[in-house]
């Protein structure tokens, strides 16, 4: 809502400088988003009159220009625009004028021609958007006359504020001035305009009819005689055009003024044009059709108010657009006028699904004023009769279902309570009045009365903002209550970190990248595709939820190959989205662990995921060699703890490498989260470290390819025993004279006892059932 | 061996410890002149041969013979060891500057540095951290806030639906907010408690707006709490994250699920004010969505985005950024 202060101040009589009104306006929550003096940068401009149009010798985009300033002497300037004619009145910039962007205008030589002062665009003094080429002028304009005088600007200073959905009344002037008059403690009134009655009354020629009272809380009508549709005066026109509407013809800017000034948007209908004289308020029918103003046919739905006329044809959709039929044109003699009260949900709704919100549907969903159209219609009339229109006798005033807004209890200790401060009823009732919200005692506290204007409020806490509002949010001490509980991060929240910092510093750089996919990105990765669509994605691009973070860390991976950055290892924690498997309210959303290795092996992976099960002190995890869709079918184990599949570590089949356009290996790992931080982990009991000597034996066996090592380490440990302190792989080999399919794996046992030094007969005994059980249970040969 | 042997024997014996390259021949010379098969021992041997008289003299002069053998060789070991130290040392020279590749660590994400110096400050004011889904259901994010069906303030969000259930019921949450109906949901009062999170909006791209970025938002409830509290409590987090020397103030506003609401500004060093949070009192109706009776509790809440906080800090001027993952980005902070 963009507001002038020379037109707040008809309302009341406002003080202080163009900045302070500014911080009182954003104070009051109307925050002020840009703010423009205007008229301010005129000084010095002045009608000129265009003599003569002769090309420059030496320049193909300046012209010569000869004006008249006033003096009858032609004056050179030199203009970059050619859209002048001789006879045209243009703006002119004279020696010494500074223009709002500083420059001061001087005389000067151009391509070896003097220019003695500058033609101006409208946008150059501002005066509009349009900066195409120079301002042509009205013919009617003395010669010589300061530019501000002939158009009749004054100065003043335009805000754009930003008015909250909570403030219908600050889509008006008058309701942005009586925020400022209350918090300045000025008095603030509205117009009282009287206009003369003439003709015959609008009871005897129209009748109004509100089929549906939920749709239309009031109707008023009221005719308007004697209509000469053409323009404006100046007065009107400047300020629709500083407040951003385009001036149109009298009758159509009466309306838009009135709707900028009181709140009140309205309608206009060439009376001769509306079927048997009447309205009809009432719901479309479902595919019943209107062509608006703007020429286009809609189709509407059982849920679009519309105004119908006598014959029950629909002639405008309701607060939101009015039908072609009847508009207003050259040959309107008569009009009938509109100001009605629409509910605010279905104006939204039509509004919305139109896709046409307009000044007016947007102050109806607010709610607008319902007890303002009687004063509108008044100042419709008013400023309509500078073109000799008149108002007929008589008002239609029909009324449906108006919402019903009793006063509201405020309980002054209430108050206080909720805002941290100390007020007295006096002082409470003293800034609520200012408001027009009328209070009166009862007992300790106020019933209050909410204005008409204020649809937004109806309950004590809208009351009690109110209260906060115009008291100032500055003046409300600070204070910091004391939690009373224990600050700290869950286990959760503490595992994640831990998982970060051990990822970082394995030298993995935790990416973030975008959680939408694109359809297909799930299939080229090897997924199922399972993917949540977006119902209303921005782009195709982005229509699918990410069931796993695999696509988007090798997206990551490609798009930096592609600025040449390599052997890159990244990480990302997140969120993923699935199906359920059974059906629940939410989608299945799980924390997801994903990690790539470029450059790297499933090696390097499964040491990353060692490093990490030691990092989060996740015991007793199981390789299981797998071969799941999109990992490379024979370099890829699940993880298990206790029997539960917690992840996946290996590479990326190369043929998904090759769908995502990345040309290097790369390691894999991902973990479930959810599944694997469920799963005890953390604190481990303490061992106590024995004080007696350790012995170690090394065992080479020839195992199948078939065998993982880590079966052979399991075996070991089982057999070994509890004496077995310390179990490591050190060497593999393949090649003679290991057998075909086959390799040799090499483990050095520590034994160590908590009580007592081990006796070599203790130590060979192990041994021997260590080689007999392995060889036993796995077909291996221990190496000699 | 008579007197002039032994006399012999020694500058000999001295010459050859003085001529001894390395330990090692040392070692071997110590044996030759000192051990069991040395001249001075089978000398020794031989004293009983002599008369008493003549066997003190020899034998002491046998004794100081060796001694000085002994101290010779001792001498001759330091200078050879630290010779040899210091050989080693040489040969071992390194360039250091040389073997500097700039090994480095994993950088985590700039959005989590913030993420988690947002969690340790309020764990520090006694709060704790609480999550929820980012696929939400329409209750949560707008109904349980006081957003009724159809109020034009849904349109405030540009909101990202997904096919889930029936049509509009479930969403990609558009705030943190609703986690504060998660929360009261889960656990009674008091609660001091903020909610970091990824949020979704229908925003196309541009340097100040993602469809994806993330907010932290901050829920009191407790017996008695204040408008003054809410301001306190904004003002004692501004000067924690921000330093001492940064000007507060709030504006009326308009939020759905609190009221008084309020928008919360900071004034820069330089002078400009920047929009920060949206905070209020926790609206009545959402207090009874959370099963709470407002007339018992009242709270505050406030939220902010946090990827700003990020930007603001590194002087990063692009929010897309965040989100591109350029190596050469990530690896700055």
């Amino acid at each position: 809502m963009k507001v002038l202060l020379t037109w707040l101040q008809e309302f009341a009589p406002l003080e202080g400088t163009s900045e302070e009104i500014s911080d009182q306006l954003s104070g009051l929550g109307l925050t002020v988003e840009g703010m423009t003096h205007i008229g301010g940068d005129l000084d010095g401009v002045v009608v000129a009159k265009v003599l003569d149009l002769r090309a420059h010798p030496d320049a193909d985009r300046i012209q010569l220009v000869d004006v008249d300033s006033g003096d009858g002497e032609p004056l050179q300037i030199c203009c970059g625009a050619f859209n002048m004619k001789i006879g045209d009145l243009v703006p002119l910039a004279t020696l010494g004028t500074i223009m709002n962007n500083g420059m001061e205008i001087a005389k000067r030589k151009m391509r070896g021609q003097w220019s003695n002062g500058m033609l101006c665009a409208a946008s150059e003094i501002g005066l509009g958007v349009d900066s195409e080429g120079i301002m042509l002028l009205d013919s009617s304009f003395e010669v010589g006359a300061p530019l501000k005088e002939a158009l009749g600007i004054q100065e003043d200073v335009l805000f754009d504020l930003e008015v909250n959905p909570n403030r219908p009344d600050a889509m008006s002037i008058a309701g942005v001035a009586r925020d400022l008059a209350a918090l300045q403690g000025k008095k603030f009134s509205l117009p009282t305009p009287k206009e003369k009655e003439r003709g015959k009354s609008v009871n005897e020629r129209l009748s109004v009819e509100i089929l549906d009272p939920e749709l239309c809380g009031r109707f008023v009508a009221r005719i308007l005689d004697n209509i000469e549709v053409g323009p404006s005066p100046s007065w009107v026109s400047n300020r629709l055009i500083a407040l951003g509407m385009r001036p149109i013809n009298n009758v159509v800017d009466a309306s838009n003024y009135v709707m900028l000034e009181l709140g009140q948007p309205s309608h206009t209908y060439d009376l001769d044009r509306v079927h048997g004289s009447g309205f009809k308020v009432r719901k479309a029918q479902e595919g019943e059709k209107i062509t608006t103003l703007d020429g286009i046919e809609r189709p509407l739905t059982s849920s679009d108010g519309v105004v119908a006329d006598a014959k029950n044809v629909a002639i405008g959709i309701a607060g939101v657009m009015g039908g072609a039929s009847t508009e207003i044109d050259q040959d309107t003699k008569t009009i009938a006028l509109e100001m009605a009260w629409w509910d605010p949900i279905s104006i939204s709704a039509t509004a919305r699904r139109l896709g046409l919100r307009s000044e007016a549907s947007s102050r109806f969903e607010r709610g607008a004023d319902p007890e303002i159209a009687d004063l509108a219609m008044q100042r419709f009339a008013e400023i309509l009769s500078s073109s000799g229109a008149t108002l007929t006798p008589g008002t239609l005033d029909s009324r449906g279902n108006l919402p019903h807004r009793p006063p509201v209890r405020v309980r002054i200790q209430r108050v206080n309570k909720m805002l941290g401060v100390n007020l007295s009823r006096k002082e409470i009732s003293k800034l609520l009045e200012s408001l027009e919200f009328k209070t009166s005692k009862s007992g300790e506290d106020l019933d209050v009365g909410i204005p008409s204007f204020r649809f937004d409020s109806s309950e004590e806490i809208d009351v009690i903002e109110e209260i906060a509002r115009l008291y100032g949010y500055s003046n409300i001490p600070r204070t910091v209550p004391m939690s009373t509980l224990t600050g700290g991060l869950t286990e959760r929240q503490t595992d994640r970190r831990i998982v970060k910092n051990a990822l970082v510093g394995l030298g993995i750089d935790e990416v973030m990248p975008v959680p939408f996919l694109a359809p297909g990105d799930l299939e080229a990765a090897g997924l199922k595709v399972d993917g949540i669509t977006v119902t209303n994605p921005l782009v195709t691009e982005e229509s699918v939820m990410r069931a796993s973070l695999r696509p988007g860390l090798l997206k990551t991976l490609a798009y930096n190959a592609s600025h040449r950055l390599t052997g890159l290892k990244l990480f990302e924690l997140g969120h993923i989205y699935q199906h359920p498997l059974s059906e629940q309210p939410l989608p299945d959303e799980r924390e997801h662990l994903g990690v790539v290795l470029a450059g790297g092996d499933a090696g390097s992976a499964v040491n990353v995921w060692s490093a990490l099960a030691d990092a989060l002190a996740l015991r007793d995890y199981e390789l299981i060699a797998v071969s799941p869709p999109g990992l490379h079918a024979t370099r890829t184990a699940q993880i298990e703890v206790h029997g539960e599949v917690i992840g996946f570590v290996g590479e990326i089949a190369p043929s998904v490498l090759d769908a995502y356009e990345v040309s290097e290996r790369v390691g894999w790992l991902e973990i479930d989260l959810d599944t694997a931080l469920t799963i005890s982990h953390g604190d481990k009991p303490y061992k106590s470290i024995s004080r007696y000597p350790s012995s170690d034996i090394d065992l080479a066996f020839e195992v199948s390819e078939d065998v993982p090592a880590s079966s052979v380490s399991s075996v070991l440990r089982a057999s070994a025993g509890e004496l077995l302190i310390d179990l490591r792989l050190f060497d593999v080999f393949r090649g003679h004279p290991v057998g075909e399919n086959c390799r040799s794996l090499a483990y050095t046992l520590r034994f160590q006892a908590t009580d007592r030094t081990l006796t070599d007969k203790e130590i060979s005994e192990v041994r021997e059932r260590c080689i007999s059980t392995v060889e036993k249970e796995l077909a291996a040969s221990l190496r000699s | 061996m008579n007197k002039i042997d032994l006399d012999s024997h020694l500058s000999e014996s001295l010459a050859a410890i003085e001529a001894a390259r390395d330990l090692e021949s040392l070692k071997t010379l110590d044996t030759e002149l000192l051990g069991k098969n040395s001249a001075t021992t089978s000398a020794k041997k031989n004293l009983g041969q002599l008369d008493p008289e003549e066997r003190k003299v020899e034998g002491k002069r046998i004794n100081e013979i060796r001694d000085q053998i002994q101290k010779k060789i001792l001498g001759r070991k330091l200078v050879l060891a630290e010779e040899e130290n210091s050989l080693q040392l040489e040969n071992e020279r390194l360039d250091l500057t040389e073997l500097d590749l700039g090994h480095r660590l994993g950088h985590r994400h700039v959005i989590t540095q913030t993420w988690e110096r947002l969690e340790d400050l309020f764990v520090g004011m006694g709060y704790t951290v609480a999550e929820g889904p980012e696929i939400e259901d329409e209750w949560h994010n707008f109904g349980a806030l006081n957003f009724p069906l159809s109020h034009p303030a849904r349109d405030m969000y540009d909101t990202l639906y997904v096919d889930y259930g029936e049509p509009q019921s479930t969403l990609l949450r558009t705030h943190t907010s609703p986690v504060q109906m998660r929360v009261m949901e889960s656990q009674e009062p008091p609660i001091y408690s903020i909610m970091p999170g990824r949020v979704f909006r229908s925003d196309t791209a541009d340097a100040t707006h993602m469809p994806v970025f993330h907010q932290i938002e901050a829920l009191v409830v407790d017996r008695g709490i204040t408008f003054a509290d809410l301001a306190g409590t904004l003002d004692a987090f501004t000067s924690a994250y921000f330093g001492k020397d940064f000007v507060t103030r709030l504006r009326p506003s308009y939020f759905p699920f609190t009221e008084p609401s309020a928008e919360f500004d900071i004034r820069r060093p330089d002078g400009t004010w920047l929009e920060l949070a949206g905070c209020g009192m926790v609206h009545p109706n959402v207090l009874k969505a959370g099963g709470l009776d407002p007339e018992e509790w009242s709270g505050f809440a406030f939220g902010f985005g946090l990827d700003r906080l990020a930007l603001m800090r590194h002087g990063i001027d692009d929010l897309r950024e965040l989100f591109r993952n350029d190596h050469r980005f990530l690896s700055q902070f």
